[in-house]
């Protein structure tokens, strides 16, 4: 494999710079879906996006490789989302992607171009705190605080989602979000206050 | 994670050239398997092919049952009032799979492809003929508690991990796939394949074909229950799960569809099972005996041997459920 690609790098080459100039003249936001085939083949190493996260459009390169997660922190330096696992088992990076609630460390950056995405840092309305972030903090729903932007990213899913109607429907529905320390019980009880009163995000 | 190169395709014809023009690259949809195995090593693909926008979403009723696309998302089909309705068995067995993060993301087609959770097929530093054949199992002398108990070979005793799948078999799916040479079906009981001497094979796809979706005929299996049970409450691999069907008059099945998973490579219908509960009346009993039907044939591996009480106990247990008309996916 290594081969191939030393002996195609010429050729390569020429045609992804051919393509870098023609992109570098476009507008990424005049690169359409139905035109990137080939031509964002070629490129390789860096990828148009256009992305709202937390209200505010983006158009920046990513490399294919990179992870939502990744890109949220190393390149939007939005550190609130958090790297617990990076394989999908913690829910520490848990992001809403045009509302539905996710793994952003198993999701490409590039595979959301023309979404919305919410972070942690996009919950609460200037000043004031979210519903959620507010029930967290009374009811001490968390110890060390590393998984609690994931949890309560899924919390405010879970609730628009119509699967907090009981403690036994919070377990179960917020079980993709880990937390080592155990405030298991006071996440329930801050999910389940907020769902009582009637709060959305 | 190695740079691939990354293509969206705009038409399943698009996907499939794009895939033959790089045998050694690979469709990408929800990515919560894929990207997992990429991260570890595990697999490598030069090329992926973002295929999430093309037209494969669909949950319709049509003449011949329920039309699924291979990009429908799992959330979205588990929570259709059609599936909830008409196939509470899928249902059931979609809410039992994975974190709620994972199903927004997962496809239904997605679901089919992912690969074995069997820790040697993860570790690249072990021997495992499914990543790499030739190179052993080390699971046949190792860890093997969470390991098939049917059907496995001495080259792979890995467990295929999906729960929808186990589902969709018991239903009598049918998979459509499109290619090179066009469309065909395939059966969904025989989508899936032992390991024998290929367990590098997961499935019968064949090299650039595309999954385009699922049809479920419709049935009037009038009793559904999806157990899973599982090393913890919830988002977990199961241990054994046990998807039951039946069609009961009165007190006596008209017709039975039982499939398993966590015991074996592909999801494990209990034909044998299925045969003998026709006609009979819907009673422990005849569950026992079906259940002793199923194990027939059952072998454990060391750790796994629990699995062989586990098995006929977990079927019962199904069956009263379904018989006792749960079916509201709550254990």
């Amino acid at each position: 494999m290594d081969n191939n690609c030393k002996n195609e790098g010429r050729r390569d080459f020429l045609k992804k710079s051919t393509v870098l100039a023609a992109l570098a003249v476009a507008s990424p936001a005049l690169v359409k879906a139905g035109e990137h085939d080939e031509k964002i083949a070629a490129l390789f190493e860096k990828i148009p996006l256009n992305i709202d996260v937390n209200g505010k459009a983006y158009n920046l390169s990513v490399e294919p490789r990179v992870t939502l997660l990744d890109f949220l922190r190393e390149q939007l330096h939005l550190f609130g989302t958090k790297k617990g696992c990076d394989y999908g088992q913690c829910g520490a990076c848990t992001v809403h992607v045009d509302g539905k609630r996710i793994n952003s460390c198993l999701s490409l950056a590039v595979m959301n171009e023309g979404k919305k995405i919410t972070t942690i840092e996009g919950l609460a309305d200037g000043e004031e705190l979210h519903p959620m972030q507010k029930a967290f903090i009374k009811h001490d729903g968390f110890q060390c605080g590393y998984c609690t932007p994931g949890q309560i990213m899924s919390a405010v899913a879970c609730i628009n989602e119509g699967h907090a109607n009981s403690r036994d429907e919070v377990r179960e529905f917020m079980s993709g979000n880990i937390c080592r320390c155990g405030a298991y019980p006071n996440i329930v009880d801050a999910v389940i206050e907020v769902k009582k009163g009637g709060q959305s995000a | 994670m190695i740079n691939f190169e990354y293509i969206r395709a705009s038409s399943v014809k698009a996907a499939v050239n794009a895939l033959a023009k790089n045998p050694t690259g690979g469709f990408i949809a929800g990515g919560t398997n894929l990207i997992d195995l990429m991260k570890r090593g595990v697999t490598a693909p030069t090329r992926l092919i973002d295929i999430n926008n093309l037209p494969l979403k669909q949950v319709e009723e049509t003449s011949a049952g329920l039309s699924i696309g291979a990009l429908a998302i799992n959330s979205e089909v588990s929570e259709n009032d059609l599936v909830k309705n008409n196939y509470p068995l899928l249902s059931m067995a979609f809410a039992a799979g994975a974190s709620a993060q994972l199903r927004n993301m997962a496809t239904v087609g997605g679901n089919m492809m992912q690969r074995t959770r069997c820790t040697y097929f993860y570790d690249t530093t072990m021997p495992c003929n499914k990543r790499q054949p030739g190179s052993g199992c080390g699971a046949l002398q190792g860890h093997n508690r969470m390991h098939a108990i049917f059907g496995a070979s001495d080259k792979c005793i890995a467990v295929h991990p999906s729960d929808m799948c186990v589902a969709l078999a018991a239903l009598n799916a049918t998979v459509t796939v499109s290619g090179a040479k066009g469309e065909r079906k395939i059966l969904f009981t025989d989508f899936h394949r032992l390991p024998g001497d290929k367990p590098e094979l997961d499935n019968n796809l064949q090299k650039g074909e595309i999954i385009t979706g699922i049809i479920i005929p419709k049935n009037n299996f009038n009793k559904n229950h999806y157990l899973k049970i599982r090393d913890r409450a919830s988002y977990a691999f199961a241990l054994i799960s046990v998807a039951a069907a039946l069609e009961v008059s009165g007190d006596t099945i008209k017709k039975a569809s039982l499939a398993m998973g966590g015991v074996a490579h592909k999801p494990w219908r209990l034909t044998e099972s299925e045969k003998f509960l026709i006609g009979k009346t819907a009673s422990k009993e005849n569950f026992s005996k079906a259940a002793e039907l199923a194990m027939k044939g059952a072998r454990g591996y060391g750790h796994n041997n629990f699995k062989l009480k586990m098995g006929p106990i977990a079927i019962v247990e199904a069956l009263i459920k379904a018989n006792t008309g749960n079916t509201d996916g709550k254990d």
